[in-house]
Order: C-alpha cells, then structure tokens, then sequence
C-alpha cells in the first residue's frame, strides 16, 4: 500500500520554483527543508524522502545535511511558538544562562522540550547576533531585547 | 586630525533607512552608476585593492587581492557569495546593516560583483536574523524593479542576480568553504585548501565570498575615492612586514559590562580603552574592568592591563590574541570568574565545532567536560596543562585541522591561562581542596557524568 504523501502540492511548488536559482539541484536542499519545516514545524523522515525524490538525491544526502543543522527536528513538530535564548558570552554576562533557567522553571521543560499542551518550545541559542541587547531572545520573528524575568513570564502568559 | 564622519553608519537609525526611497534621497546608487559609466571591471579591481580594504569578516584578507586571483577571462561562471552567517559571538554589525540600511550593502555588492565579474550572488543569511532576511528581500525586489538588479543594469551590458539563501543555525557556515558547502546543500564541512574558492568554489567555478561589512566598504571607496578611504586607519607597522596596513572607518560591536553597549563607527586603530570611554560610556555600575575580548570571542583575551591595545588588524596580536577578529569587543567586568568566562567560550566551540577533524571535535569537547568539572569543584592543577596542551595542539597553525574553528577554540584557552593562570589556580585550590594535588587520570565514568 502506497504511504500518503507528506508534501502538499503548495510545498512541491515552492520547493520547484527554487530549482532555477541554482547549477545543482541539490542546493535546493536547505530552501526544502525550510518550506517543509515552515508548514510542519519538523521535516519527519517521509518528507526527506519526497525532498530527495524531487531533487533527484538519494534520500541519505538529505538526511545527511538535515541532520547537520540544529534547526530542524525530525521526530515530532516543534511547539506553536519556538523561542530561543542566547547563552553566548555577550547575554551569558548579562544573565543569559538565569534567563533560560528562569524560562524552563515557568513552563516545566528543558531546553529542546515543548510544553505538554504544545504551545511552546524553548531552546537554548549560541549567539543571536544581538549582543548590544543582551540577555536577548528570538521568538519565531520578533527580537526580544535585554529580557528581564518579569517580561519572560508576561511573554509566556501572553503564548496562544 | 579631521573629524571622522560615520559613513557605514550614516542612514542607520533614521526613518524608513531600509526603503530605496529614502537611500536614494541620501545619495543612494551613485557610486553604482558612477562605475557602471566610467569603470571597467579591472578598473575596479584595482582601485578596492589600491585602497587597501580588507576582509572585515575575520581573517583581514585584502579584498582588492582576493579578487584577483580569480582566472583571467574565465569562459564559464563565476558565483558570488555575500557572507552574511554571522555568528562569532559578541558580533552584530552585519544585523545592524542589513536591517537598517540593506541597500548600502546591495550597492556595494553589485559593485563588487561587477568588478569580479560575477552574475549570480549568493546571499546566505543567518536563519536567526528575521527582520534583517525580510528588509533584505524587500530592497532585493526595489532594486529589481528599478533595474539596478536583473539584465543590463542601468541600460550596461552588465547583468545580476541575486538570490537570499537561508542557512539553518550553523557558525561553521561563516567559514567560507563551509559556507560554500552548505550552499551546495550539504554538511557544512570546510574544504582543504588549495584549491582556494577563487580558483574552485561553489559548484565547482571560481567563487568570491566577502563580508557584508566589506562590501559596504567597496560602495564607500566608490563614493568617495581611494584617497578618502586610505586618509582613515593605520599605515602598515614598519616592524612587521607582513602587515598590509589597517585603513578605513570599522564597525566596532561593544557589550558586555559597558554603560551604552551598540554598534559604533570609527577609523581603524581605536584603542580598548577608547571604545569603552568615548563610545560606551565607561564600565557599568561604577566598577573595574577586568578583561576584554578584542574581536570576538575566538580572538582571545585582553587583561585589563593590556586596553591600551590598538583595534587594527595588527593590534591584538602584539598583546598575544589571535587577531582583530570582527572587531567585537566584549567587556568583563571585576566580579567576572575566568573559570565561567573560559568554561562558556569551551562550550560554544564544542557545540559549534562540525566534527571533521578529530583533534577539534575531541578537543573541543574535552576542553568542555574539563571547565565543567573544574566549575563543579573537583579541578585539579593539572586540568591546567593538559587544557594548555589542547590550545596548542589543536588548529590550523600547529597544522592539525582544516580550517581556523579549532584555532578560534585554543586562542581563548592559551590567553586564559597565560593571563590569568593565578586566579584559575586558586580557584581550583578553594573549590577542591583535598583534590587539587591530584595527578592521576580522571576515571571516564566520572567524567560521563557531568553533562
């Protein structure tokens, strides 16, 4: 019996019309993963094989190179709002490591986990790049800047 | 002296800054029409390399140079890609270009890629920069629209493309063969070199990767002539004759224990104490530094002693750190342990090493599990020299990896222990004072223990 597929034909499309910017298909790798990743919050194991099968690659490569990245999970979708907290030297100095302990004593998970109700993953980051804000932290596409304890918990209790 | 006027920084801050509208009300894209019109792609080349700009992503490469040493009249093509996976911590520079003036480096990189020749730029982005990605792509599209990108720009027979690429969290990518790799949709494993890119790069074709910083730089040069950009910075050191010089204005990221951390503009060959005092407004809460790192954490450590160092490219490496990196001071206040300074420097390049050559990959992590069991207070005076052994032998330069990650790992634990190897004694001596003495190995089930 033939496995449902995983990639919808919006996600096909958008993976395609990445083809022509490069010499190889294979360089579409990271963009697939990305527009899987973006509708299925992971890229599990079906979806590398459907991305290897457009790409003309064995699925093994794909693998490969998903597997490299920290950004994509495989297992199971990553929570509705997935934050990162900078423990680099810049954020670490300027309470970075108490900011992400802070955060997984309010919401009970460890850094990498997501909430029993899945409204939330926290992660911990190597350096956001915003250093002159520290301690910061990225939450889906907003910049949180020079986080204190008391805005963490006002952005958990404003979580959907 | 004349008074420095910020350049790089000149629309950063102001409103709408990211809109084409407002770059060229600030006299946006004349440098590009300027050279279109009355430059030849060799023309180019010569004046970036006559102003003796170079590489402000890390390694201070001479750009001008870089470019020439790709193949003369190259039948087939030749990518170009723009560097924008910064991640050394303690910089932002780059963020702060791309979200605020994302035109001012589209200027400079059709410039440059005008002078190399190239018709298709690779922009490979950090995937944790959203709003720099999405007024990145808005000034892509402006600039499509008004013809300074797509065929024939500006009526030339010159053509470009330009395409975002996103990375997926990965410090390796900001290595340039690794950055080439990952952009061939593989495992971001920096390449052996030679072949160095401009001879064989992405796909195979000779390729230039630049910083975002240089090529804003490029777009300056442009504007305001050679002369104006070689008036800005430090002539070469006489005594040391590998040195090209440090000309130009540098984007200096200040943070850590400063009043007014930020991004700030100066000429190349601001001191330590300078940044901190005229642009920072001092150390926070009324105390003492203690250490600086001086561009970036794998730069290394500068005692508080020592702030008197000049930020140019050849500065920090007369007080023993690996060199100006990307100019990211980070500032550490009295209360700061070295044990937790160096323990956070160990774990980021152990989590960030890709794990190709060996002696990185353990030694980074070993490195790691050492600090924290120092931390945790069963460190030994020996943990001291065997972390000593680790930054010396793990590298580029003592020969044993392929690219500068592991080096960017020992220069912190080298600097560490030569300039504070008195406190990191004590403190294992305090912390574990019935074991401190000990020499014999550590037994390998302890040691799983502690992560």
């Amino acid at each position: 019996m033939a496995r449902q597929r995983i990639l919808t034909d919006d996600m096909v499309q958008a993976i395609n019309a990445y083809i022509p910017r490069y010499p190889s298909k294979q360089a579409v790798t990271l963009p697939a993963l990305h527009v899987v990743n973006e509708k299925l919050r992971h890229v599990p194991l079906q979806a590398v094989v459907e991305i290897a099968e457009l790409l003309g690659l064995h699925p093994a490569q794909v693998q490969d190179t998903l597997s490299f990245y920290g950004y994509f999970k495989q297992d199971k979708p990553h929570g509705k709002c997935r934050v990162w907290v900078c423990r680099s030297i810049s954020c670490a100095l300027r309470g970075g490591e108490e900011l992400l302990d802070h955060l997984c004593h309010a919401v009970g998970v460890k850094p990498g986990e997501t909430t029993p109700d899945g409204k939330l993953t926290v992660e911990y980051a190597e350096c956001l790049g915003a250093c002159e804000h520290a301690p910061c932290m990225l939450t889906d596409n907003t910049l949180l800047k020079s986080v204190s304890h008391q805005q963490a918990d006002e952005f958990v209790k404003g979580l959907k | 002296m004349p008074e420095f006027e910020p350049v790089l920084l000149a629309n950063v801050g102001k409103p709408d800054s990211q809109t084409l509208r407002a770059y060229e009300a600030a006299g946006g894209y004349q440098a590009l029409k300027k050279v279109l019109k009355t430059l030849t792609p060799s023309d180019v080349k010569e004046q970036t390399k006559a102003s003796g700009l170079r590489g402000r992503g890390g390694a201070g490469f001479p750009t001008g140079l870089k470019w020439t040493f790709l193949p003369k009249d190259h039948p087939g093509p030749i990518y170009f890609c723009l560097n924008a996976d910064e991640s050394e911590p303690g910089t932002f520079n780059n963020r702060i270009l791309m979200e605020d003036d994302p035109h001012q480096v589209l200027e400079g990189l059709i410039i440059s890629c005008y002078a190399t020749q190239a018709s298709t730029a690779y922009y490979y982005m950090r995937c944790e920069y959203p709003t720099a990605w999405l007024h990145t792509q808005q000034a892509i599209d402006e600039a499509y629209a008004a013809g300074y990108l797509g065929k024939n720009i500006l009526g030339s027979a010159y053509s470009l493309d330009v395409y975002l690429h996103r990375g997926a969290g990965a410090y390796i990518c900001g290595e340039e063969t690794g950055l080439i790799e990952s952009l061939e949709g593989k495992r971001a494993w920096p390449r052996i070199k030679p072949p160095f890119p401009a001879v064989e790069g992405a796909f195979r074709k000779p390729t230039v990767v630049n910083n975002i910083e240089t090529v804003a730089c490029v777009k300056h040069i442009f504007d305001r002539g050679v002369e104006w950009f070689k008036s800005i910075g430090v002539p070469p050191d006489p005594k040391n004759p590998r040195d090209a010089g440090s000309y130009g204005p540098k984007l200096y990221c200040l943070s850590g224990h400063v009043n007014k951390p930020g991004c700030y503009e100066a000429p190349l060959g601001l001191t330590v104490t300078e940044l901190i005092d005229r642009f920072g407004g001092g150390i926070w809460q009324g105390r003492k530094a203690k250490a600086a790192i001086p561009g970036g954490i794998s730069m290394g450590l500068l005692s508080a002693e020592e702030f008197h160092c000049p930020l140019d490219f050849n500065g920090p490496g007369r007080f023993g750190c690996l060199g100006l990196g990307t100019a990211a001071v980070v500032v550490m206040d009295e209360t700061v342990r070295m044990v937790d300074y160096l323990f956070n420097s160990c774990r980021f390049f152990s989590h960030e090493s890709c794990g190709q050559c060996t002696p990185c990959r353990e030694g980074t992590n070993w490195a790691t599990k050492m600090l924290a069991r120092i931390k945790q207070g069963k460190g030994r005076l020996r943990d001291l020299d065997l972390l000593a052994e680790i930054g010396e032998t793990i590298g580029i330069i003592p020969g044993t990896t392929i690219c500068g990650l592991a080096d960017g790992a020992a220069w912190p634990i080298k600097n560490c222990i030569k300039k504070f190897r008195p406190e990191l004694e004590t403190f294992i001596k305090s912390t574990n004072p019935g074991g401190w003495m000990e020499t014999k190995p550590v037994p390998a089930m302890e040691l799983l223990n502690i992560h």
